[in-house]
Parts: C-alpha cells; structure tokens; sequence
C-alpha cells in the first residue's frame, strides 16, 4: 500500500501535470476576478470580451484565468497582465471598452496604459522596486533603520531617480524563530527575489549585483516558498496590499477557486499531509494552541482550548461544523474566503476533523450566498474525486465527509447552539450553555464550531509553524484578523493587518480617509453587537482585548467608517431596528428590551425625547447584557451603550434642544431660505414636491414651514447656498 | 414507509401532486437520511425555489412527505426571513439594509422605489411585477448602496437611477 506520502505525491503531480498548459513560462496571463461583488461591477462581462479578444488574436501564449476577489471592492473589475519578466500591472475599474485598449495596446503592443492602472494614474513606471519588510521585528541592528538606508544607499550606488522604487510592505512571512531583530527582508521586483540580508554591506552587495548589475546574489535569497510570497509577486505593487499580511486571504485573487489543481500548486493539502503522516491529533491541538489562535467568528474563544475539549470528549460519534452564516452588516470577509479559496477552508476543516476526531462536518452557509455555496459545492465534489475527503484519505485510514446546509435568514443562527438547532431541522433558538456544544451539542453528540476565517487559518499554522504564526499578533492573540473597510472611507474592501495593527494604521493609511476628506467622526467595529470608537482612540491597537475595553467588540471584523455627516443617535437606532427584528422572542430580557429601547430611540430620533430616557435606556441596556439568553441579547445594547458614553452630547441635543447636529433626523430638521443669498432663480421651487415654496422671479423665496415635508430636494438643487439645514 | 394516517396512498397522492415530482422525489431521499427532520430547512429552499414562496398547500404537502408535524413545518417557515408565504412579483428587488449601505444612503434608494412602485416594504405591485423587500446585508459592502433584482447585483445606486433600473425590468418582464 502506498504511503500517505506517495499519495500526496501522486496528486500533487497530476495537478501539476494539468496545470502545465497553464503555467507555461512563456505565457501571457489575463487575470479576471469573479466574485459576487466583481460580477456586480462587471466582471462578467469584461472576461466575456478578453475572451472574443483572445480568440480572434488567435495567439495561443495568452492565457485567461479566473481568480476570485482580492477584496479591493472600490476600484473592481480588476484585471492583473502578467507578462514574463515584467512587473504585474493590474487595472481598475475595467469596462468592455477598455477591454481592447488593454489588450490592443498592452498585451499586443506592449505597452501598458498607466493612466489606467490600479491606484494609478502612473507617469513613469519604475525599472525595479524593491519592498522592504516595515513590521517591528524586521530590521537591520545598526542605528539607521531601512526606510532612511535604502534611498542613501541607492543614492551612493549611483542609481538614477525614478528608476526604483522603494516601497514600504508588510510580512513577507519569511522570518523565522532565530532570526528576530538581526535582519531584514527585502522583496526585489520584477525578478521577484526576496533577500535576507544582516547587516549593511549585504544591503550593498544587493544594490550593486542585483538592482545595477542585474545579477541575482544566489547567497542572500530565501529558500523555499514563504506564506503571501505569491500574492506579493502577485499584487504587491499596489499601495493598498503592501500594507497588509495576507495569510487568510493568501490565496483570495491569486487562484482560481474552481481549480483544485491549483490549489495543489499553492502548496494546497501539504498541511494535511504533514498532519495525517505525524497521525498525532494531540500534535496537532498542540500547535494550534501555541499559535495563539483566537476564534475569528467574533468571540475570540482560543481555537486550541476547544479542539482539545472536541477531542477529549468521551463519545464515538463527534461532530465539527464550519459557521458561515456571515450575519454581520457591514461584514463579507467570510463570502470572499469561500468564493475565493473555498478549498483552503476545506483544507482547514479535515485538519479540524482530524484533531478533534470527527467523521462527518458541516458547512452552514447563509442562503443569500448563493455564489460562495457553487463554489463551495463544487470544492467539496473536487476534493472527493480526489481522494481528499471521504474514506480512508490519502489511505491514512482517517474518514471525513462533508455537508453543506443552508441557513434562512437568521442573524440569531450565528449563535453556536441556535446554528445547531437549525441544522437539526428546528427554528434558530438558542439554549442555555453550560452544557457546551463541545460536550453536547449536534443531536446530542460533541461539536466542535468554528468559523469561517479561523479555518482559513489553519493551514498556514500547521505550514509555517506555530511560532511564527503568534509572532505575528500580539501577546495574547497570534495571527492576523481580516476587516471589512467600508462606509464612507475611501478604499472601501477587505484588509487583512497583523492584530495589534492601530485602527489608524486601517482606516487612514490603508483606508485612506474618508471619501469626503472631512474628518472620522466614529469607527463602528463588531456590527450590531459592537460600539461605536471615537475618533480620539484611533491610535487603540485592534485585539479581541482593546476592543472590548474600548466598549466595543472584534465581532467578525466589520468595519463601518463614520463621517461628521453621520448622526449617532440614528446610528444607535439602525442598531437596535436590527436587533430588534432578528431577536428569536425566546427570552424576555431580549425581546422586550429590544422593543422598548428601540422605542425610546425613535422617540428621541422623532424629536419626543425626554431628559430620563437617557437613563432609562442605559438602565434597559445593562439589564439586558445581564440577563439575556445568549449574545445576541448580552450584546444588542452595545451600539447604543456605547454612543451614549461618547456622545452623550449628541442625545442631549436631540432631547433638549431638538435638535440634530448631523443634521441627519428628519424630523428634526429645519430648511429655510437665507433672504440675501437668494436670487430667485425658482429652481427649488420647481423642484419642491409638495409645491411650499413661494416667490416671485428674481425675488427672494419662502418656506412654508406648516407644509414642507423636509424632504431636502431645495437644499441639494440650490446652487447659491441660499437654503439653510438646521 | 411507516404511516399513521388510514388513508395515506390518498393523502400522498396529494402531496406529491401538490409538491411536483422533483421535491417529492427530494424528500423520499432525505428520508433515507440518518436525521430526516434535519433536512426540513433545505425542503423549503427548494419549494420557494420552484414556487415563488410557500403556500399552505406546500407546507401542508411537506409536513405529509416529511412526516414532520404540520405546526413545526409552519414554525420553521414563519421564523426564517428568507421564506415568504404569499406570492411575489416575477422581479423580488432586494434593497440593502445592511450598514454600510445605510450611511451611504440606502434608505433614500428605497423610498424611491416605494414612490415609484406605489408599495411599501413587502407589498407586490399591482402588475405583478415587482415586490420590495429590504434586505439584511448582501455583502457586497464595498459597492453601496446596493440593490439584488433576480440574482443581479446593481451596485452604487443612487435614488436618480430607479426609474431607469425599472424600467429595463419593465421591459424584460413583458
């Protein structure tokens, strides 16, 4: 009988066998995403043309590939040309009609067009570039650090301006235990050689040999494939990622997530192997462990602490579930994963199923995914065909199937025992814990659940080691997190930042701002059982600790960015209408008092409010944190708790002078005509709905407050500021 | 098949024609299952899949099928967002409610929609056409305001573009 080894061999040389068409040196490669929100902007149809283009050309060294999403929502479709030893081009917001020009002017005529390019337009494109590594533990021991050297020591070597570049990056993912504080990495583009270099005459010989010689130095390389290697030969040449360490999303735009053959490529199953050929689930629990790895579904609950209740359970028959019932607004980290490399989750789950002793897993998917359930189905249907998931994998003799079951809509079924019920067939309720699901959970049988994000994880913990894993994050929590930027920041998308990253560090360097240029007023992390950050604590450090201090949660990584434009009573209030409609009604403490704090919301919000009913929603929400059935309940007030403690102003102006300093509540506003800035052009009162403006041509107009609906069409069309919103 | 009803060839011929072939056939293979109750969720996908929405002849004919009590089927399907139980415009137009879309302007989408439509959240349209549904997060956050018509995905609406998104549906429905 073949070895587990030998099997693994076996496939990984018949997906390289199918792959070679495709990697071909000398090819030319279309990369398309297609995700849910690509194909929303477009994508569809962009591939549908470079696919007439490619065929017309007749040329058969150019390849059209589908990836999934590199979460880079703002500027999609995006295409990546990657042309033998040129740098990876990528552009943004790719139409039909751009289409030929791309493919008439850059790939026929080699020559790119910049003004087009992804965070572009740029003017004179670099010969070389070179990325160094800016994480804390990633610099030379002498007293200049790399960002300074690097432009001196290019200046000393003679390299004319403009030539390279030199860009700041995240981890490379190449460091190892030993190597802490005494080197640094050095990414060299488009050669894509990355170096370890000690001290500054290695940094020498780099620039002389290799950026003015043109000479790769053999000796200062780093061996092997290191984690988002690929994605930063890939993708790293734009601002957005270089600031960001990929490792959930390592593969996300860089693979085809239909092809398991390439997923082979991308070191694909090399953590199952490891794991089955050790056969020693309490390895496995071990490492997970010491990697610091905190669940990723919102609760930060170490993966490692309850795999090892999953496997001590005392029950033949155990169970291990994947929640994806990605309810979060504002969250789509989860969708991404498993459109764009479903079968790293995969991957994720028989290591999971492995440790705790499980034979049969679930996926739980919400229904209003229907393209990440596709993909999903059909990498569970590859990985059978393959001899991957099933009976007997790789002939270790370890069995693992999987199911997927759709969710309905219930943001209460991201709750472990109401998901479980809703597996079972039953309304989406939850129960009380103790007992836990990993004693009794799934028709009464240990189960062991985790999310999405956090399988994700597994496979670069077991490949790359626990150690380096925890080095990433922080001291109580190892690894990186995925947030979902969006609202009114400008590069809305998913960034994936070492915990411990500052939320300045996402929403402004990252982020870049807010779309309008005015100030953050808020940061809404955790959706609606977290809290508002105000703008003041953006230096906070993000874990599963700060956040919380903060008034806050890490929840699955929404991140909603609040402007001055945005009112925080009506935030507290969209919240709580959320909260509201999706609690169960199993518990009194919830069901009431969501009710009636949503009532006193929209009270305040209507202008009714009174001085007490500040007291009386903090009174209601700490209630309802104590005595609620589950975290649903425990953490609904949160949205509110939080505004209340840091805009305690903003309610009060809405409760006593009836006012809304966002000027975002209806029925507080007020529009009036400034009398000297009209001119009596008419337009707002042609514009008016409900005809309440009155005037003379050339004359001054008037509101007739009693019948103006605040509907604000006079205010957007005047273009003299001549109407006043108070 | 193990029954309680005295008339059960009568009753499941009136199921499986009130279910058609197809989700008949469904349910006898999820009663093979080792947990034949648990597939009741995924029963209901398919109905609404076919019909639209569930009608109480469907649920009565599952909870036959199923051999799940008829009050359980009703609970499941009334607890659940996703299932409807009247009938839908041939166009559903899901709105985003989610977050990201309210801050950037969601509910003014929305209440163009209303205007335009006559209806309100949850109502169809007196052609049949249309009906409005708010919708938890789609997430496609970094495309909002967003709205899903059929299975596709407008993004960036703004309030001015209703009129012109309907009438393409309009025309398409006809």
């Amino acid at each position: 009988m073949a070895t587990i080894t030998e099997q693994f061999e076996s496939l990984q040389s018949r997906s390289q066998h199918a792959l070679r068409d495709r990697s071909a040196v000398d090819c030319i490669r279309i990369q398309v995403g297609s995700a849910t929100c690509e194909n929303a902007a477009g994508a569809r149809e962009v591939y549908e043309e470079f696919r007439k283009h490619v065929a017309a050309s007749g040329r058969d060294d150019i390849m059209l590939h589908q990836t999934g999403c590199t979460g880079r929502c703002s500027r999609e479709p995006i295409v990546g040309i990657l042309a033998p030893a040129k740098m990876p081009v990528k552009y943004q917001h790719v139409t039909r009609e751009l289409v030929h020009e791309i493919f008439t002017q850059h790939i026929l005529g080699e020559e790119p067009l910049w003004d087009k390019v992804l965070d572009g337009p740029i003017s004179e494109p670099a010969q070389h570039e070179i990325l160094y590594c800016q994480s804390r533990r990633c610099d030379l021991p002498g007293p200049s650090p790399l960002a300074e050297l690097l432009p001196e020591k290019l200046r000393q070597a003679g390299v004319a301006e403009g030539t390279v570049r030199v860009t700041a990056a995240s981890c490379f993912g190449a460091c190892g235990k030993e190597e802490v504080g005494t080197c640094a990495h050095l990414l060299v583009r488009p050669d894509k050689t990355l170096y370890r270099i000690h001290n500054e005459e290695e940094l020498d010989e780099v620039i002389r040999q290799h950026v003015v010689g043109g000479q790769v130095v053999q000796p200062l390389t780093v061996p092997g494939k290191t984690v988002g290697r690929k994605f930063f030969e890939i993708y790293g040449d734009v601002a957005f990622f270089n600031r960001q360490t990929r490792v959930a999303l390592r593969h996300n735009g860089v693979i085809d997530p239909e092809s398991i053959e390439e997923y082979f490529h991308y070191r694909g199953f090399e953590a199952m192997r490891t794991v089955l050929t050790r056969n020693d689930p309490k390895w496995v629990i071990d490492e997970v462990t010491r990697s610091k790895l905190r669940g990723r579904g919102g609760g930060g609950y170490p993966t490692g602490l309850k795999w090892k209740m999953g496997h001590e359970a005392k029950d033949p028959v155990k169970y291990l579930i994947c929640n994806a019932d990605e309810g979060d607004p504002g969250a789509f980290m989860d969708r991404s994963m498993l459109e764009s490399d479903p079968l790293n989750v995969v991957e994720g789950m028989i290591i999971g199923a492995f440790a705790i002793g499980a034979e049969q897993g679930y996926f739980y998917v919400r229904a209003e995914y229907p393209m990440a359930i596709r993909r999903l189905e059909n990498a569970i249907a590859r990985c059978r065909e393959w001899g991957v998931l099933g009976e007997n994998i790789l002939g270790s003799g370890v069995r693992f199937d999987l199911e997927i079951r759709l969710g309905a809509g219930a943001f209460v079924c991201g709750e472990e025992t109401a998901l479980i019920h809703s597996i079972e067939g039953e309304r989406g309720q939850p129960r009380v814990r103790p007992p836990y699901p990993t004693e009794r959970g799934l028709w009464g049988h240990p189960t062991v659940i985790n999310n999405v994000e956090t399988f994700a994880n597994i496979p670069a913990v077991i490949n790359y080691g626990a150690d380096w894993f925890a080095r990433i994050g922080t001291d109580s929590s190892g690894g990186t997190k995925v947030f979902a930027l969006a609202g009114k920041v400008q590069h809305t998308g998913l960034v994936e930042v070492p915990m411990g990253t500052t939320l300045r560090e996402i929403v402004e360097t990252i982020g870049g701002g807010t779309t309008t240029g005015t100030a953050i007023k808020a940061v809404q992390t955790g959706g609606p059982a977290g809290g508002c950050i105000p703008a003041k604590w953006l230096d906070t450090p993000v874990d599963f600790d700060t956040l919380s201090r903060a008034g806050s949660i890490m929840g699955s990584g929404g991140m909603i960015v609040l402007d001055e434009t945005d009112c925080m009573v009506d935030i507290a209030k969209f919240f709580m209408t959320f909260s509201e409609d999706e609690s169960c009604g199993k518990c009194t403490p919830c069901r009431e008092g969501t009710k009636r704090m949503l009532e006193i919301l929209e009270r305040i919000t209507q202008g009714h409010g009174v001085p007490d009913d500040l007291d009386k929603l903090e009174r209601l929400g700490r209630l309802m944190k104590n005595a609620s059935l589950c975290g649903l309940g425990r953490a609904a007030p949160n949205p509110v708790l939080s505004t209340l403690e840091h805009y305690r102003d903003e309610y009060l102006a809405h409760v006593t002078d009836k006012q809304c300093p966002a000027c975002k509540c209806v029925a507080l506003l007020y529009y009036e005509i400034i009398s000297e800035k009209c001119v009596g052009c008419t337009v707002c009162a042609r514009n008016c709905p409900v005809t309440c403006i009155d005037g003379e041509r050339r004359k001054p107009h008037v509101i007739d407050q009693a019948r103006c609906i605040k509907c604000g069409k006079c205010f957007e069309v005047c273009r003299f500021d001549a109407v006043a919103r108070k | 098949m193990s029954t309680t009803t005295d008339n059960w060839p009568e009753v499941q011929a009136t199921a499986r024609e009130a279910l058609g072939e197809d989700i008949a056939a469904l349910i006898d293979a999820c009663r093979e299952d080792e947990h034949p109750e648990s597939r009741l969720i995924g029963v209901l996908h398919k109905v609404q899949e076919t019909f639209g929405y569930l009608g109480e002849k469907q649920l009565d004919a599952v909870a036959q099928l199923l051999q799940v009590p008829a009050a359980k089927v009703a609970g499941v399907a009334g607890f659940y967002h996703f299932f409807r139980l009247t009938p839908r415009g041939k166009y559903v137009i899901h709105v985003c409610m989610g977050t990201a879309c309210y801050v950037k302007g969601a509910e003014r989408v929305a209440q163009k929609f209303m205007e335009e439509l006559g209806i309100s959240w949850g109502e169809t349209s007196t052609d049949r056409v249309f009906t409005l549904e708010g919708s938890r997060c789609l997430g496609t956050c970094g495309l909002a305001p967003v709205v899903m018509i059929g299975d596709d995905v407008h993004g960036n609406v703004t309030a001015d573009q209703v009129p012109i998104i309907l009438d393409t549906y309009l025309k398409r429905a006809k």
